[in-house]
């Protein structure tokens, strides 16, 4: 987790015309760290990629990917980066055999090592079987599947990925996300993505991004602290009166849910857990279900992302459905 | 590196159909003409034989070949460099290159290479059908030489002004298009200065005016320098095209 730091991106501005898309953005990653990195569309997340990739050029900041300056040296910098782009940039007429070589050839791998490495990257990406096959033909997950192959060939220090899981079935994008994972381990990975969980069961570490500005930068573990809320949600067979579980010390509300489910709203310091089931198993009311109530981080994310309109409030939201990370 | 592209851009022009029927159309055409003039010359043999200093079998086919050659070929470099970067920016694969270690020059130098590999295989195909003409007769080979020099240079300038023309936008149409009226305009620029005796300045930079000369036989370090200028000025145009791309988004 502290490795040495592989992209140093400081005081990074891009305009478009009088667009400003990026706004003196700074952020750094190191080895053996996935940053993910959020935004709403529009937010500065691609450019901002962009920029890192050596596709564009910025209009002020600098960029030091392992050392090398990507404006002063990039041929070094470009070296150290493996970039899969929004759409990923594959040649339709050829096979993936054919076209993972051509990338490798493009990044200097010498001819004698190009089988490995293209063997290497199509085990990693799932493609043990499609080398034969024109890509053209592949399916839009196997597509994606050869773009992260194009993008780990010459095992760069920095792999950039913009939204690798999008258009790809659950099971692919599972696959997808335990490879980034496990690129994770010995590269810097950056993931650009507005699929919250994504992030969630990915990144060691996150940004916001918001009208071209960093809104959040935070640790995993610091967002799970913005996450907790002071809440527990519960459901029993025979429910009891709302005004028993009220009447708990620590408890300031208990909201019933349509489908049975309570929600206990308690102060943060006094956690009113213990005492529920100490009563659920006195008086029999049946507790088949317990959790801690987490904000998502689309809550998260909604508050950070727009706040100039006024925000959404934090305290109100036990979060539901799967992608809360507590059920 | 500029090889590894030049190579990727040769294999996938012969991917696509677009190269097999363009080299079968202008090979078909060129023959239908270069037959013609060799009927032409059985005909006036007899006369031709009667003649002092008359003009051989080479100068009588290959400079009529060679020139229809350059006018056909007017039209289809254009359809063969269109797709160079205008399409690889439409499919968006152009980020491959860019995120690759290498430098613009290379980008457009390995582009550039990987076209005229194919012009060349064109060139040597039309150069077989003179060249058959060595089994039953003799050829000025110098005259054959220069001639085909000349067609090589006049396609290398036609693939650069394409090339050029195909980083400028995202739709092969509209890069076909453009290099076709450029290569036109630079063809018949000398149009203008008919009737003018000397000193038409625009007359000077038509491409024809520094094509004719290698047909004749004549090899004139001036036609080659123009040719060298022209397709220099025009890579050096698509790397400064490209670069632009990268600092206007």
């Amino acid at each position: 987790m502290n490795g040495t730091i592989l992209v140093e991106v400081k005081q990074l501005s891009r305009f478009y015309g009088t667009l400003q898309a990026v706004k003196n953005v700074s952020f750094s990653i190191r080895q053996g760290e996935v940053l993910g990195f959020l935004g709403p569309n529009g937010a500065g997340k691609t450019t901002t990629m962009q920029i890192i990739s050596g596709n564009l050029a910025p209009s002020g900041g600098s960029v030091t990917i392992a050392g090398h300056d990507l404006l002063e040296n990039p041929r070094a910098a470009k070296a150290a980066i493996g970039y899969l782009p929004e759409s990923p940039p594959l040649y339709r007429e050829l096979t993936v055999d054919e076209y993972l070589d051509y990338c490798a050839a493009l990044n200097h791998i010498p001819r004698a090592q190009r089988k490995k490495a293209r063997d290497h990257a199509k085990e990693r990406c799932g493609l043990p079987d499609a080398g034969r096959r024109l890509i053209g033909n592949l399916s839009k997950g196997y597509q994606q599947r050869v773009g992260i192959a194009q993008a780990i060939i010459h095992l760069p220090p920095v792999v950039i990925l913009d939204e690798p899981t999008v258009g790809l079935d659950p099971i692919q994008i599972r696959e997808i996300r335990a490879l980034i994972r496990e690129l994770g381990r010995e590269h810097g990975v950056i993931l650009s993505t507005h699929i919250l969980p994504e992030v969630q069961t990915t990144c060691d570490h996150v940004q916001i991004i918001n009208n071209g500005e960093l809104v959040l930068n935070e640790s995993i573990e610091g967002l799970e602290h913005h996450m907790k809320a002071a809440s527990i949600t519960v459901a029993f067979r025979q429910p009891p009166a709302i005004e028993a579980l009220e009447k708990l010390p620590g408890v300031k509300s208990v909201q019933p849910e349509n489908d049975g489910r309570l929600h206990v709203y308690h102060e943060s310091d006094r956690n009113p857990t213990d005492d529920i089931l100490r009563l659920a198993v006195e008086k029999n009311w049946g507790l088949y279900e317990i959790r801690p109530g987490r904000l998502s981080l689309e809550q998260v994310f909604l508050e950070l992302t727009t706040e100039a309109a006024g925000g959404i409030a934090m305290t109100e939201a036990p979060a539901p459905g799967p992608e809360g990370g507590g059920a | 590196m500029i090889f590894t592209i030049g190579m990727r851009e040769l294999k996938s022009l012969f991917l696509s159909p677009l190269a097999w029927s363009i080299l079968a159309v202008v090979q078909l055409i060129l023959a239908y003409l270069f037959l013609g003039r060799v009927e032409v010359f059985q005909m006036y043999q007899s006369q031709l034989m009667a003649m002092d200093s008359a003009p051989g079998l080479t100068e009588i086919i290959m400079p009529d070949l060679l020139g229809n050659a350059a006018i056909i070929l007017l039209l289809v470099v254009p359809l063969l460099t269109m797709r160079m970067v205008a399409e690889e920016r439409r499919n968006r694969t152009l980020s491959l290159l860019f995120s690759a270690p290498l430098s613009m020059t290379e980008i457009v130098l390995g582009k550039y290479l990987g076209i005229l590999m194919f012009l060349l295989i064109l060139l040597a195909l039309i150069a077989l059908m003179p060249l058959s003409l060595l089994a039953g007769a003799s050829l000025d080979l110098g005259l054959l030489a220069s001639g085909f020099l000349g067609l090589a240079l006049l396609l290398a300038s036609f693939a650069a002004v394409g090339l050029f023309m195909s980083t400028l936008t995202q739709y092969p149409t509209v890069a076909a298009i453009s290099t076709f009226g450029a290569l036109l305009l630079f063809w018949i620029l000398d149009w203008s200065g008919q009737g003018v005796t000397g000193g038409n300045w625009l007359a000077y930079l038509s491409l024809f005016d520094h094509y004719k000369p290698f047909l004749d036989g004549i090899f004139d370090s001036a036609d080659s320098a123009y040719h060298l200028l022209l397709i220099a000025t025009f890579l050096v145009l698509s790397i400064r095209r490209l670069d632009a791309d990268r600092l206007g988004g």
